[in-house]
């Protein structure tokens, strides 16, 4: 696209957002204030995710986009285009090939390896918010790692319902020191935090960056006696059998008649095409 | 066999060149120019470009039928094209007492040097349809006279020498630029005001309103509004002086608020400030009881726990292009978290049945509601 930077942003916009990166990376989970641009897409559909890509997109990368594990929902697709558009580099949906993944709500089941930076589109940054709604407050609390709220908050849970009932946002404590969102990823996703690769993480209209290095310790909060437990549909994907990937519902007639299916598309492919291979 | 969704890049260009032929319309009608948009939708314009923050009639009025008239999408596609322009520094502070009035009331003295102007405004007409508008609206003409060459000093200034309003500090010190900075708290007046303006008219207008209906009252009379041209000059650093660059047509209220006086100050008027582009003034009056109102810390008020006094609650949802992305992203795919929320929603509801049935080998009771009726 003429008249526009490499990936849109501006070189002087892309050294901000890559120093407010750095020093996420520097203290793993902890929330980097960054003067977020208005981008080209509405706040909520992933400009903050767009941001970290475009500031650490090269052309030399491919990149795929996902959101809910998918490929070719409408938001990926239209994310996708954009990069294709502005920064002309090479996509992909085969997770293993992409070096940069872009993603909202999963994490790609096959595991990321070290060459790989995996950004997260994140709603609301704030793992504290919704039990003080005051960002001065929640400052202070993280400054201080003042987590009782959190503990409590998760207590009343076990209290009530006799489990935690956070089913997805689970929140984690990174390299032993802050408390994270991981963004609305469904808890099952949790274990995969520990990964080989970059995680980066976009809050553009909360103005947030966080990340995790490669091989953080991410610990998602539980007690001694309810330790945590990730969690998925039970039963296998109908369409690939696949027992191990968190699955959608999908209602098939208005009789009560569902089937369900891999929410990670390329995952579910690779294997249908392994076993017409075999 | 079901097959998942496929085909999102088909249905969206789909969907795209659907939208274009609805922003047409009827192609009978003749196509709406961007021409007729500024000079007869002005005040959308004005709106446009201010909660746009960019002043440029021409690109609001296109970005006003880019959007079918929808403003906050409007505003949108301004603050996107924003953005990405390059910033050259920062004007001189406006003189807006060098305005040149089109309006200025004042509705503390019935008469002030330089005069009450009523300009245009819908203030007095009665609002009923003009079904003549809708057949043909000619082309009035206002009666036109010599302006007067008086100058027009701000009233707050001939109330500042007698004492009786606070004065405000002067302060040569770059305010930050909250689209370079990201916003932060305690936010000190300028930023205040630079979200204000920028802020969502409907949103100020509602949180003015509730001042004034005792959540946070502060007794505001509209000390001076004033709507014309100012001139807007810069320093250019190779001349070493301040030039003019161009003029912009703004709206200025100030309104003087009851102040009873407090520890460290003596009972004194105070001032709620709004400064827009273009003719706003809603927006303008509905600013300066926000700006008042938020201000309580400063002049060492109480604090009533009204929302517009709460800096955090107004700057964080003041501004509409945010809160529309969020509040209408709800409408994007959460296929992934419905389906963890299903899941333990189904469960919850497992282990509470199982808990309330009966053990099947425990002995039946019977209750009043089973005994036989006598």
């Amino acid at each position: 696209m003429s008249g526009y930077n490499f990936a849109y942003l501006d070189e002087d916009t892309k050294r901000m957002i890559r120093r407010a990166i750095l020093k996420a990376l520097a203290v793993p989970g902890y929330q980097v204030p960054f003067a977020s641009r208005e981008m080209p897409m509405p706040y909520g559909w992933g400009t903050g995710g767009v941001q970290v890509s475009a500031a650490v997109l090269v052309p030399e990368d491919t990149m795929k986009v996902i959101d809910q594990g998918a490929d070719d929902t409408t938001n990926a697709v239209s994310i996708r285009a954009f990069f294709q558009k502005t920064a002309d580099v090479a996509v992909t949906e085969a997770t293993g090939k992409a070096t940069l993944i872009q993603t909202r709500h999963r994490i790609p089941e096959e595991p990321l390896t070290k060459d790989q930076i995996l950004v997260y589109q994140v709603p609301i940054p704030e793992p504290l918010r919704f039990l003080e709604p005051r960002e001065t407050e929640t400052r202070k609390m993280h400054a201080l790692a003042e987590y009782g709220l959190m503990h409590v908050k998760l207590y009343e849970d076990i209290a009530r319902h006799g489990e935690i009932a956070t089913s997805y946002a689970y929140p984690v404590e990174a390299a032993g020191r802050y408390v994270m969102d991981p963004s609305p990823i469904p808890k099952f996703d949790n274990p995969k935090l520990h990964s080989a690769a970059i995680q980066l993480f976009g809050a553009g209209r909360e103005q947030r960056i966080y990340a995790l290095p490669p091989y953080t310790p991410v610990v998602s909060l539980d007690f001694e006696d309810h330790p945590f437990e990730a969690r998925k549909a039970e039963g296998a994907c109908g369409l690939c059998g696949a027992e191990d990937s968190y699955l959608d519902e999908v209602i098939l007639d208005d009789r009560g008649g569902r089937m369900f299916v891999c929410s990670d598309t390329d995952y579910c492919r690779t294997r249908r095409e392994a076993e017409e291979a075999a | 066999m079901y097959v998942a969704v496929k085909g999102g890049e088909q249905a969206i260009d789909n969907a795209h060149a659907w939208m274009a032929e609805r922003r047409r319309g009827d192609t009978d009608v003749a196509e709406l120019t961007t021409d007729q948009i500024r000079e007869q939708l002005a005040l959308a314009v004005n709106r446009v470009m201010a909660e746009g923050s960019l002043y440029d009639p021409d690109l609001a009025a296109l970005a006003i039928k880019q959007s079918r008239g929808d403003l906050i999408e409007a505003i949108f596609l301004i603050r996107a094209y924003r953005t990405t322009l390059p910033r050259f520094g920062a004007s001189e502070p406006l003189d807006t007492a060098a305005m040149a009035c089109d309006r200025r009331i004042s509705a503390t003295f019935k008469d002030a040097p330089g005069g009450q102007i009523l300009g245009p405004t819908f203030d007095y007409t009665h609002r009923l349809l003009d079904f003549k508008l809708a057949a043909e609206g000619g082309a009035p003409r206002a009666e036109t006279a010599d302006s007067d060459p008086v100058p027009v000093p701000h009233i707050s200034s001939i109330l500042g020498t007698e004492g009786v309003l606070q004065p405000e500090p002067r302060t040569d010190t770059t305010p930050r630029d909250l689209t370079r900075e990201p916003l932060s708290f305690p936010a000190d007046r300028a930023v205040r005001l630079q979200s204000l303006t920028r802020g969502d008219e409907g949103f100020l207008l509602g949180l003015g309103y509730s001042t004034q209906r005792g959540h946070a009252r502060n007794h505001a009379f509209v000390g001076e509004l004033r709507i014309g041209m100012v001139p807007v000059e810069m320093e250019i650093p190779e001349l070493g002086f301040a030039i003019e660059i161009g003029e912009i047509e703004a709206t200025e209220c100030e309104t003087v608020n009851q102040f009873k006086g407090s520890k460290t100050e003596p009972p004194q008027f105070t001032r709620g400030y709004g400064l827009v582009f273009g003719q706003s003034e809603r927006k303008s009056i509905a600013m300066a009881l926000v700006d008042r109102a938020l201000r309580w810390e400063e002049l060492g008020e109480e604090n009533v726990g009204a929302a517009a006094q709460d800096a955090e609650f107004v700057l964080s949802h003041s501004d509409n292009i945010q809160a529309t992305g969020f509040v209408e992203h709800i409408k994007l795919p959460h296929y992934v978290d419905f389906q963890a929320e299903l899941e333990l929603i189904r469960r919850l509801r497992r282990e509470a049945e199982a808990a309330q049935a009966p053990a099947p080998d425990a002995p039946a009771e019977r209750t009043k509601e089973q005994e036989p009726a006598e």
